[in-house]
Order: C-alpha cells, then sequence, then structure tokens
C-alpha cells in the first residue's frame, strides 16, 4: 500500500495558510496513484510528530511542501518526525539537489522516504511559467513580457537565493519570456526597484512561496508599488513607473504544485502509472477554445 | 463517557435482533476467504466455523463445506447453495464478520474505533445488532457519532455536533465527503480561525449523516487529526508521551529560548502555562503529559476520551513569548484605585480570560468587563500615554522628559 504525506508549513493565525496544501492533496488523491494521501503541518494538525501514525501503508513517501533546502527540510522537518540517523549528508545536495533518503520513522518503526523540498525539484520550473500563464490568462505568455521570480534573499537562508536563481536560469534558457530577473526582498536586485531591472513593457512577478500570507498580501504589493497598503487591494496588471505588473501571488497555490509533488514521489520510488500525465493535462490553463 | 443509547442491560436480555438479508458481496467473501485456506482450516464467526470440507478437496461448485456450531453436531458435506442457506439463517455473524475483517480492514486506530462505537465491553452480535438497530451513540470531543445498521448488515453513521443532535438532517448542511470536514473546523461559529483543532469551539450545523465505516472514522480523523490513532495506542498501553522538559529541550531556530525557561527551580510556570491551555475549557484533549517523567503537573489534565501526549505547538509558541516576558523582574508600581476599580480590573481578567466579554451586554453596566464601565475606566485612569494611573511602565521614562 502506497502513501504520499505532504508535510507543510501552516500558521496558528491565517486559516488560508493550509489550503494549498489540501487542494494539492486533493489533485494527487484524484489521480489514483497513491492508496492514501495524508497531511502534516508544523503550525496545524496533525502536527509532524503525530502525522506519521496516521497512515497506513508500507510505501510512504513524505514530500516537503517548502520552497528550498534549509531549516526546515534539513532539522525540523526530520527530527519531528523522527527520521532514524537522519543527517542532512544523506541527501548529498549542493542545497538544490537533494532527491531523498530511505530512513526508519522511529514512530512507527517503519521505512519512510523522505523527499527534498518541491520547490528545488525541475519541474517546479514549470510551476512558475504555468503561474505566469494563470496570472495573465495566456497559455502563450512570454513574447514582450518579462518574467521576476521573488524570494526571500540569503539574509535567512542562503538557499532561498540559489533555488530562485535555479529557476530564473532555467526559465532564460528557454527564451520564451524577453527577459527573466531573479529578486530577492531583502538584498539586492531588490523587488523595490523591479521597473529598473527591466525594459518590458510587461513583468510578471511570482513569488517563491507555497501559501499566501504576510509577505505575498502585504510585503511585496506595498514593497513593489502595487499599492500604497495592502488593505486598498490592487489591479492586475497595475503601472508602476511605467511597467504594467502582473502580479502572481504565491507560486504555491498554482494547481501544477500536484505536479512536483508527484515528480519528487516518483524520484524516490513510488510507483504512479499515468498519474503524471493526468496532473500535467488537468491543470493546464484553458486555451479558450 | 458516552454510553449506548439503548439501555444495555435491558437488551442484553431481550435483544431484538433485526432481520439480516445477506448480502452476495458478504457471502462471495466468505468463499474467496474459505478458497484461500488449507482445506480443514476453518474460518471463525461468532458461534460457529465454517471450513472447507477436508474430504471434498475439489474445489468445483459441487465443492463441499463444513459448518461446526460451537455447542452442535457439524454439518458436512454443504453444496455452496446449502452453505448459502446456512449461512443465510446465521447473517448477522457472518455480516458481522465481513463488515470488520473486509470493510473496515486491518488498521489499528480505524479497527478499534470502529468496533469501540458499537461495542465497548465485548458485546454478542445478537446485542450489537439490537442495539445498532436502535442507534448507538457515542460522544467524541464534541462529535456526536451514531451508528445504525442497515438490513443487509452494513453500519452506517451519522457524524455531527453534539449540539445539533435530535435536529433532522433536513435543517442541517449535509455533507458526504469527509473530506470536506476540513472547511467545517477552520472557523468557530463566529468566523474566527481556530489554530487548534481540539478546541472546544467547533461550529455545528451541519451533519454527516450516512457514512460508511472507513469514511465515518476520516470524518472524525479529519476533524480531530490524530486523536484516534493516539486513543488507540493508548488502549494498547503504547501511548508514547514527551513530556514538557523534553518538548522544550528539543526546539531550535525562534523556539530555541524557551529551554531556558526552566530554571531547575520547580515547575509553577509549567502549571502556569497547563491551566491556561490545557483545561477543558480550552482544548478537549486529556493532558498526560507532566513537567518531566517523574513530574506531574498540580492542574488537572482534563476527562477528555482522547489522550494529549506532548505539548503541542500552540503551546510552544505561547511558551516562547512567556520566556521573553517571564525574564522580566517585578516592580513596584504605585498608583491609587477604589475597592470598585480593583475589582474592576479583576472582571476585566476574567471575561477575557474566560472568553465571555462577547456575552456582555452592551448596557449591563453592573459587569465590570462592561464596555462602556471599562471605557470609564480607562478615561479615568489613563494619561495621555495610554498609562493606568499616569505612572510610566519605565521608571526613568519622566526623567528623560
Amino acid at each position: 500500500m502506497q502513501s504520499l504525506v505532504i508535510v507543510a508549513h501552516g500558521s496558528h493565525l491565517n486559516p488560508g495558510s493550509s489550503a494549498p496544501t489540501y487542494d494539492h492533496a486533493d489533485t494527487v488523491r484524484a489521480t489514483g496513484a497513491f492508496d492514501e494521501v495524508k497531511t502534516g503541518f508544523w503550525k496545524e494538525e496533525p502536527h509532524f510528530r503525530e502525522v506519521l501514525r496516521t497512515v497506513e501503508g508500507d510505501e510512504i513517501y513524505v514530500v516537503p511542501l517548502f520552497v528550498s533546502e534549509g531549516y526546515f527540510t534539513e532539522q525540523v522537518i526530520p527530527r519531528e518526525l523522527r527520521l532514524e540517523g537522519w543527517d542532512v549528508s544523506e541527501w548529498d545536495s549542493d542545497g538544490l539537489s537533494a532527491d531523498q533518503a530511505t530512513l526508519v520513522a522511529e514512530d512507527i518503526d517503519r521505512e519512510v522516504h523522505y523527499c527534498g523540498p518541491v520547490g528545488t525539484h525541475r519541474a517546479m520550473t514549470d510551476v512558475i511559467v504555468r503561474r505566469a500563464e494563470s496570472v495573465t490568462d495566456d497559455p502563450d505568455v512570454g513574447d514582450g513580457f518579462g518574467l521576476a521570480v521573488v524570494g526571500h534573499g540569503t539574509e535567512r537562508n542562503e538557499n532561498s537565493a540559489k533555488a530562485i536563481e535555479y529557476h530564473a536560469d532555467r526559465i532564460a534558457e528557454r527564451d520564451r519570456f524577453d527577459e527573466v530577473k531573479a529578486l530577492y526582498m531583502d538584498e539586492d536586485p531588490e523587488v523595490d526597484d523591479l521597473p529598473e531591472f527591466f525594459e518590458s513593457d510587461d513583468v510578471v512577478l511570482v513569488p517563491l512561496f507555497i501559501a499566501d500570507g504576510y509577505h505575498t498580501q502585504e510585503d511585496i504589493p506595498e514593497d513593489v508599488g502595487l499599492c500604497e497598503d495592502h488593505t486598498e487591494g490592487y489591479d492586475v496588471p497595475t503601472e508602476v513607473d511605467g511597467t504594467r505588473i502582473w502580479y502572481a501571488g504565491a507560486v504555491g497555490t498554482e494547481p501544477l504544485m500536484a505536479d512536483v509533488l508527484l515528480e519528487r514521489a516518483a524520484d524516490a520510488g513510488a510507483d504512479l502509472g499515468g498519474a503524471l500525465d493526468d496532473v500535467r493535462e488537468t491543470t493546464r490553463v484553458a486555451t479558450g477554445d | 463517557m458516552a454510553e449506548p443509547a439503548a439501555d444495555s442491560t435491558d437488551s442484553a436480555t431481550n435483544p431484538e435482533v433485526p432481520d439480516i438479508d445477506l448480502p452476495s458481496d458478504a457471502f462471495d467473501a466468505v468463499l474467496d476467504a474459505l478458497a484461500d485456506r488449507d482445506p480443514g482450516d476453518p474460518l471463525r464467526f461468532e458461534g460457529f466455523s465454517v471450513a472447507q470440507d477436508a474430504e471434498g478437496g475439489d474445489e468445483d461448485a459441487t465443492g463441499a463445506y463444513r459448518l461446526d456450531p460451537v455447542d452442535g453436531d457439524p454439518r458436512t458435506a454443504l453444496s455452496e447453495r446449502e452453505l448459502h442457506e446456512a449461512l443465510s439463517e446465521r447473517a448477522a455473524a457472518v455480516t458481522d464478520w465481513y463488515a470488520f475483517e473486509r470493510v473496515v480492514g486491518e488498521f489499528g486506530p480505524r479497527r478499534a474505533f470502529l468496533r469501540w462505537l458499537e461495542d465497548a465491553d465485548g458485546a454478542t452480535v445478537a446485542t450489537r445488532y439490537a442495539a445498532l438497530a436502535e442507534g448507538i451513540e457515542r460522544a467524541w470531543g464534541e462529535l456526536r457519532i451514531t451508528a445504525t445498521v442497515t438490513d443487509r448488515g452494513e453500519r452506517r453513521y451519522d457524524v455531527r455536533h453534539a449540539d445539533d443532535a435530535g435536529v433532522p438532517v433536513d435543517n442541517l448542511d449535509r455533507y458526504d465527503d469527509p473530506l470536506d470536514a476540513r472547511d467545517l473546523v477552520t472557523l468557530d461559529g463566529k468566523g474566527r480561525y481556530r489554530p487548534l483543532k481540539t478546541a472546544p469551539s467547533l461550529a455545528g450545523g451541519w451533519a454527516f449523516p450516512d457514512l460508511g465505516p472507513r469514511d465515518a472514522y476520516e470524518a472524525v480523523e479529519t476533524i480531530y487529526p490524530a486523536t484516534v490513532a493516539n486513543w488507540h495506542r493508548e488502549r494498547e498501553g503504547e501511548l508514547d508521551v514527551t513530556h514538557w522538559r523534553e518538548t522544550m529541550e528539543r526546539q531550535s531556530g525562534i523556539y530555541g529560548v524557551v529551554k531556558t525557561w526552566d530554571r531547575g527551580e520547580g515547575h509553577e510556570h509549567v502549571n502556569w502555562v497547563a491551566e491556561a491551555c490545557c483545561d477543558d475549557s480550552q482544548c478537549l484533549k486529556r493532558r498526560e503529559w507532566g513537567y518531566d517523567e517523574e513530574t506531574d503537573l498540580d492542574v488537572d489534565g482534563g476527562d477528555g476520551v482522547f489522550p494529549c501526549r506532548e505539548p503541542c505547538s500552540v503551546v510552544v509558541s505561547a511558551a516562547r513569548k512567556w520566556t521573553r516576558l517571564e525574564s522580566e523582574q517585578p516592580r513596584t508600581y504605585e498608583f491609587d484605585l477604589t475597592p470598585s476599580e480593583k475589582e474592576q480590573v479583576e472582571d476585566i481578567i476574567d471575561a477575557v480570560a474566560d472568553g465571555r466579554i462577547d456575552e456582555i451586554r452592551e448596557a449591563d453596566t453592573k459587569e465590570g468587563a462592561n464596555r462602556y464601565r471599562t471605557r470609564f475606566l480607562r478615561a479615568k485612569l489613563f494619561d495621555g500615554e495610554g498609562n493606568l494611573g499616569g505612572v510610566p511602565t519605565e521608571p526613568d521614562e519622566e526623567d528623560e522628559e
């Protein structure tokens, strides 16, 4: 019996924080690729500490719904799941290349496949592009557009910036958008000065965050100048200093994120049948025909 | 805790067992189970067992089965048709086997929970079916779960808020997918976010009126995550309790500071935390953790049916705040209050701590925590900077002016 366990941050304060986790769990569930799909949280319930005891299966894949490798994926989650003998070297990662480690979870005395976070998987690049398609409502968006991928800087986690650059570079290599830049919230190049970094009249701004919350709904819109105060809201697009900014909100809310969860599990050995193709198809932006 | 609705003494002495038709899926499951066994290896039901007749090892349709009543003569060389007839006469026991062995399955927490719903004391099939026919009600946190049985021996469950017990389903929002419960638990009755799913603030007005066994378990585990799993471990004598000290020692990052709150000077601070956060008025889990392995807390752990095995994330977050606040040294402030004002301050603290402020009527100025009374107190006692009695919080603030 094959089980997927999605572990995410959650919130004590924001009722919407867990919504993307539940949505992606439902998408995966609908593929039928797993006998069960469970969710566990750091700030909600079931907690990381107790989620595994709710799992029935014997082939368990744990995928962190986090954007980068770092404190949560390397320390908190393995500790709270009680993965016996965990050491970050198990992933043998350069900060972007964590794949999976198979360890016994003390809580249930069964092996689990502990996967790298969704945010650093190569398939995440497609989700960022898909997010740009969603917010512009154009499945072919790119020509005449710039794309800004935005995240925390290195201040909190050096790997956070690595993930942003990784995806920005990969999208740039596709020659789909006129320009692609990695911007940061707490270091240069700063998202506050977005129009200075782009020549394009239209720029899609995709924050590499899992859930909408303080950073994506208050911080970034105000810093970029989409609004004076986030309570006023903003239009999509909004013109700032001559640049039309298409603000996408957290990339983690994009339905295609479910694909990355599946890719992570597949990389760790899960048997998914045709689920990957299903998810890519069902989450697609309508072409308007 | 909750008793079955049917009077158990009465139903034990005079059970009205409902007529059960043996459904083909239950009968087929028996045949499949027998086919998987060696001839002669019996499949046990309450009151009898069935086996392939060791003599007639041929598995053909004419095949031979034997039925051994616990206290009676065995019947041998039964054809499939004759076996069906014999099992139809014992349909309650067969459907009971089918319900738990094939529908509910092996998974420990689910099986134990669904069994407990209808059978806390190891009752017979007849007693359970008689009680199920009337509906067996159980409480789980704020939930009321009613188990019934159909005339095909299938279990059905109604899951709803205890406050909605007896309300016709048509007057409630009906749900059939247990995962829909995720939306029902997010906000309380006043639309406020519930960060703790076991807080006694579950809103009502909905029902899952007709769930199968697996979905009933899923609904309960969605509304109160991991409570069944922990309850099951406790019943098995395997609940892994992690006490306060160990939990705080484990914290890191912004929560790493909480371990400094334990200074080897007793556990009074943890009593206060538990009184603040873990009381039954705040959380329905029954606290099983103490200060450490040897040291219980001095406050009540609650009466909940499911256990709390370690300080939760809400407690850890709050403890982080208290660790900082409690590192401050007390000071003496001097300001004058009338006796009624002192009592009013106490009333306000009580009203906030007990979540009563919404109950205090706007014009009820007899209540110390009444809004007009409180605004009057502020108007009278606060200076322009919001200092109670005009006394600055930091003693040197005045000198700096």
